[in-house]
């Protein structure tokens, strides 16, 4: 076994791997850019190289850099965790040269996988179902129209070193064949500097599924059963679980037995993903095979108990699998959650700044899970990947897991940047999501227009209401214990209330032991988990346990639960009845409107009146504390009015243009 | 007998009514409350005691003796707020327009002598038109004793102006000489002359809102300590705000339990200041860590966001907090800094409430707007508050504390108590880039041997060491035990007793 590996990543996956090789007694090095020097991974490991500026192209993917922090450190093995250089053979290759241990597959197996039609070729021949479509390269357009018209609409136009979906088109009839394979090209060449193009039939209702694979240098190859990655965004994925809901045995057994094959024919060894496309009718094709670690790999090790950095790692040792394909068990249900540093109001825009506040919910073996490589105080920059953790919870059953996972949600605390922390949570109560029937197209068909938060059912709203009221109870019996009172307050036994929360009027009374009627309907709130100052609340409600955000006001709170975004205002009655005759104030309209972020200098103007703009178009940059901030278009539209003109300073909040 | 009774209740009744249901429905339809729906609003339920609510006017000129009603448009009486006492006045737009009678002030003036003598807060609800023409002198007189008594309550008991209507003339100046003024937005104004007469003399086209509204008065003039959208959200603050402050100059401030434990341990801490000094970061995130449950109530935040000023509370007691903030003009001291922070050292001196102050400040920000401004003599008030203040002072160099500011921002020298460093400090007379720049002049075009004496200087002052060397700083401590540090200083400054010399008053440089 290796004394000394390196971690040639980041982020959570750094820390992950780290853990693992910790508990096996192997020391760990860690890589990191200027911008990392002091994140976690870099706090976790036994040593910390700096290997050059923050953008990755300067050092997280600079194959010098890596090989040169191996050799100061005397690393025997490294490993590559997911993205930057994990798939790249030139790499593995590099390391197999300097007689460092690569912990992953040979290079062989990373080249052949790595382009997709080649892979697609090793499939069919190792007898993996693949999707009908046509694997040589496309001369032109009208060539592609030939060949979609063979393979049946609608068609999927696909860049060959294609990912993350770029240089990927749909195409329902000819001219949109023609139109697409245009701009998939182009795409591609800029992307990849690879413009080949190939066509494939177009799966609808398509489910995204994969089989993880496991294998050693002495030829054993195991599956441990498939994950569902379903819930994508753009291409994204969001949500994913094992097993999948919509897998029988039969299936799941083929699809393991197709994905062996794979493995075997390229010599696989280490762990490995294969993924397939699956279609209403349980039909399965083969999509890609990813030679490395895949982000969602938690899933399957809470469902089988096995550790899958320590297998890679053994295997990387060259120890033989200890696993016997009859030893892999599937046990329970477990669901992960990316958090994004991604803003879910405004389009899911990239997040950037200060964790202000990080308290992930508390892990628990087999239940909660946090794979995390940020932390309270640590900063979330531009340069890398906005996902910040993964939160997995398991459950005996899809429900438990379910379940489990709203309330981890729900006392999630990320404060500082914008996050998607209530995208996940109106995902998990979204009634198709819960009983299963997704497909990847889920998001973009629950959420046409984006996310605009989410409204409680009503039960839920009364939950809400009792609890405010309980918290104000507390509240005010603290403001009760105020020195220099004149006499104290009157302990009334019963106590009445107005809780007014998405505008409606909740008149409640307290009994001062914690039944909240509503008129004829009482709400018993036990177990009250909270104080002022507390910035979550858990409690009993009416026999229900919820967990809820809180932040105080002064005329109530602010309470955060399940994605809903609540202002709950505790008053009076008489203080109700005068509330109601305020007038109603609506914020005045920004939606229209580019204001300041921050008091600044205005340097240029990137737009000018009656310009029409696409979402993300730079509109103007703003020097601030001697940074130069571009501002983007949130979406797309025509500039109406430009109120500014370079070298104007600007306070926060001023009007820089408006658009129709 | 019971007839006897009956008719209390029903005068009682009629004076409840002020000017009237349709005056009242009118006020309504103005989104304002009436005088004595706030007064609801403002007080502990039922604890408000009314004087003087069958007073009427005494006038006789332009057919004033048809025009009586009890009480004659301000209400006034005390209550409590959380169980504590407080004197207020609640002015009755529906009567005559609220407008001052000689009657109206001397109300207000009874309880404004009752709250000195007894020592509790004195609270003006300001809704008035101005003064009652009608009276002519005797209304002004009205005014000038009300002004008398702003003047000599000042510094004894709290005053709190609530404006929540119109406050025109020279009713502003009694709201002026308050201790804190909130407005309500888009309902109040308050200006000296109106935008008839600005209009007249000046040519000038000014609605009144632009003239004298919340916006204005809590972001350019700097009158106002807070706007808030209606009468309840601003009633309800100003009852948060007496709960952080002592009843009188006589009291300690006031004290509740707390659920959040002194020595709480804030790891965060140590990554808020950034590696790259000319990074800005949120003091906000500071103070709220610092404070019990995380709580800061901020006065004029809409003002000179370079400084930051507001109240905290440390263990349970009241401490008035005053921070440099570098997300806003790199917090340098200017002239609207300096005295927004001046003003609220001399409340927190007044009624010894201890001063927390956070320091990261890389100067006084250059200029000819601000010297030509004064912001020597503005300047200067900030230094003269914080010298003069006797309560505990405990101070937190975060980052720069640069030339002249740092003498000013309460000072070892300046009768600091504790004044603590964080490691990331920086004591010196100027960044090092300027330093260098002067020091080594002859040396400017060869920018290698620049950077070496940069380095140079950098090494040897860009840390807390050299000012602890010499004791100006008691002790470098880490930053995520500051809320830890802070509340132990002022603990152990409970004790302290410090007087200035005798003198009839100072002259602070106005």
């Amino acid at each position: 076994m290796f004394d000394k590996i390196l971690i040639a990543n980041r982020g959570e996956i750094a820390c992950r791997v780290i853990k693992t090789a910790r508990a096996m007694g192997i020391r760990t090095v860690a890589v990191h850019s200027d911008a990392d020097r002091d994140a976690l991974h870099v706090k976790m490991a036994d040593e910390a190289v700096p290997i050059g500026p923050p953008p990755a192209s300067e050092s997280y993917i600079v194959i010098d850099r890596i090989l040169d922090a191996v050799r100061r450190t005397g690393a025997q093995a490294v490993h590559p965790g997911y993205g930057f250089l994990s798939e790249r053979a030139g790499f593995a290759r590099a390391l197999e040269a300097a007689g460092v241990a690569f912990i992953g597959p040979p290079v062989g197996a990373i080249e052949a996988m790595g382009d997709k039609i080649t892979s697609k070729k090793l499939a069919a021949k190792a007898g993996v179902s693949t999707v009908p479509g046509y694997m040589g390269l496309i001369g032109d357009a009208d060539e592609a129209v030939k060949i979609a018209g063979q393979i049946g609409y609608p068609v999927m136009i696909k860049a060959s070193a294609g990912g993350g979906g770029k240089g990927m088109r749909i195409a329902w009839t000819d001219d949109e064949t023609r139109e697409g394979f245009q701009s998939s090209k182009n795409e591609a060449k800029s992307s990849f500097g690879d413009d080949r193009i190939f066509i494939e039939k177009f799966v609808t209702s398509p489910r995204h599924i994969e089989i993880q694979v496991l294998g050693d240098a002495h030829g054993n190859c195991i599956y441990l059963g498939e994950r569902e990655c379903s819930i994508q965004r753009r291409n994204q994925k969001v949500i994913e679980e094992a097993p999948s809901p919509f897998l029988d045995e039969r299936t799941r057994r083929a699809m393991g037995e197709q994905a062996v094959a794979l493995a075997q024919a390229v010599d696989y060894c280490s762990a490995g993903t294969v993924e397939f496309i699956v279609d209403d009718k349980k039909n399965f094709y083969f999509l890609e095979m990813n030679t490395r670690l895949q982000v969602e790999h938690p899933v399957t090790e809470l469902i089988t108990g096995i550790d899958l950095v320590e297998q890679m790692i053994r295997v990387a040792a060259g120890e033989p699998l200890a696993l016997k394909q009859s030893d892999v068990r599937l046990d329970g249900w477990a669901l992960e959650s990316r958090l994004y540093a991604e803003d879910p109001y405004r389009n899911f825009l990239p997040s950037i700044g200060r964790l202000t506040r990080y308290r992930p919910p508390a892990e628990e073996p087999r239940r909660v899970r946090n794979d995390t490589g940020v932390y309270e105080g640590g900063e979330i920059s531009m340069f890398y990947d906005p996902m910040i953790a993964k939160l997995c919870t398991w459950g005996q059953d899809r429900d438990a897991a379910l379940e489990e996972m709203r309330v981890a949600l729900d006392t999630f605390e990320v404060e500082g940047i914008a996050h998607n922390l209530p995208f996940l949570s109106a995902v998990m109560d979204h009634p198709r999501f819960a009983s299963g029937d997704i497909t990847t197209g889920f998001i973009a068909e629950e959420y046409p227009d984006g996310f605009d938060g989410v409204t409680l059912p009503g039960a839920a709203q009364h939950r809400i209401a009792a609890l405010a009221a309980r918290m104000w109870e507390v509240v005010s019996a603290r403001a009760g214990q105020i020195s220099g009172q004149l006499s104290t307050a009157d302990p009334h036994a019963e106590r009445a209330l107005v809780v007014i929360l998405a505008g409606e009027q909740h008149p409640v009374r307290l009994n001062g032991q914690g039944a909240v009627s509503f008129g004829d309907v009482s709400i018993d709130v036990t177990a009250l988990d909270w104080h002022p100052g507390a910035t979550l609340a858990r409690a009993e409600v009416g026999g229900v346990a919820i967990a809820v955000k809180v932040d105080r006001r002064t005329d109530g709170f602010r309470i955060r639960y399940r994605g809903a975004d609540l202002v709950v205002k505790v008053y009076t009655p008489r203080q109700a009845e005068l509330a109601a005759l305020m007038p109603e104030k609506l914020p005045p309209d920004t939606s229209k409107m580019l204001l300041c972020p921050m008091p600044g200098l205005i340097v240029t103007l990137a737009v000018a009146e009656g310009d029409e703009v696409q979402e993300g178009q730079a509109l103007c940059t703003v020097e601030a504390m001697k940074m130069e901030n571009v501002l983007r278009a949130e979406r797309k539209g025509v500039v109406s009015k430009v109120h500014v003109a370079p070298g104007q300073s600007l306070s926060v909040d001023e009007v820089i243009m408006e658009f129709d | 007998m019971q007839e006897i009774l009956d008719e209390l209740e029903r005068r009682r009744d009629h004076a409840r009514l002020g000017g009237g249901q349709r005056r009242i429905d009118a006020q309504h339809a103005k989104g304002k409350l009436t005088a004595r729906e706030r007064l609801d609003v403002l007080l502990d339920e039922g604890s408000f005691e009314e004087f003087d609510m069958f007073v009427a006017h005494r006038a006789t000129d332009f057919g004033m003796a048809e025009h009586k009603y009890p009480g004659d448009g301000v209400v006034t009486g005390w209550g409590t707020i959380n169980g504590r006492m407080v004197y207020v006045f609640s002015q009755d737009f529906t009567v005559l327009g609220g407008s001052l009678s000689e009657t109206h002030a001397q109300k207000i003036c009874k309880i404004m002598d009752m709250a000195v003598r007894n020592g509790a807060p004195v609270i003006g609800l300001n809704d008035s038109g101005g003064a009652r023409i009608q009276e002519g002198v005797a209304s002004l007189a009205g005014y000038a004793e009300v002004f008398q008594r702003n003047i000599m309550a000042s510094g004894v008991v709290p005053q709190i102006s609530v404006i929540m209507g119109p406050c025109a003339g020279g009713a502003v100046y009694s709201p002026a000489m308050t201790d804190f003024i909130f407005m309500v937005r888009d309902s109040s104004y308050m200006f000296v002359t109106g935008p008839d007469v600005v209009k007249t003399v000046t040519n000038e086209v000014v609605t009144a809102e632009e003239l004298g509204g919340a916006s204005t008065h809590t972001r350019k003039s700097s009158v106002a300590d807070g706007a808030f959208d209606n009468d309840i959200d601003a009633l309800l603050e100003v009852r948060r705000l007496v709960d952080l402050l002592p009843l009188s100059n006589r009291e300690r401030p006031p004290e509740r339990p707390v659920f959040d434990a002194p020595d709480r341990i804030e790891m965060s801490l140590d990554t808020l200041v950034p590696d790259n000094a000319n990074l800005p970061y949120d003091m906000h995130e500071l103070i709220r860590k610092t404070a019990d449950e995380g709580e800061f109530y901020e006065i004029q935040k809409d003002f000179a966001g370079n400084i930051l000023t507001g109240f905290i509370r440390l263990d349970g007691a009241t401490v008035g907090v005053v921070a440099n903030q570098p997300m806003v003009l790199a917090g340098c001291l200017d002239i609207d800094a300096s005295r927004k922070a001046a003003r609220f050292v001399r409340f927190c001196d007044a009624f010894e409430i201890p001063i927390l102050t956070f320091v990261d400040v890389p100067g006084f920000l250059p200029g000819t707007g601000q010297e030509h401004g004064g912001v020597i003599k503005h300047g200067a008030k900030l230094l003269f508050a914080y010298g003069e203040a006797t309560v505990p002072k405990v101070t937190v160099i975060t980052r720069k504390a640069y030339g002249g500011a740092y003498d000013v921002m309460a000072s070892k020298h300046l009768r600091g108590d504790f004044n603590y460093a964080w490691p990331t400090a920086e004591i010196a007379v100027m960044g090092a880039k300027g330093a260098v720049e002067i020091l080594y002049r002859s040396e400017l075009g060869e920018p290698e041997k620049i950077s070496g004496r940069t380095q140079e200087y950098e090494a040897r002052f860009a840390n807390p060491f050299v000012a602890a060397e010499k004791g100006f700083i008691d002790e470098v401590i880490m930053p995520h035990s500051t809320r830890r540090r802070v509340t132990r200083a002022f603990a152990a400054l409970r004790g302290k007793s410090l007087q200035n010399p005798w003198k009839k008053h100072d002259n602070i440089p106005l």
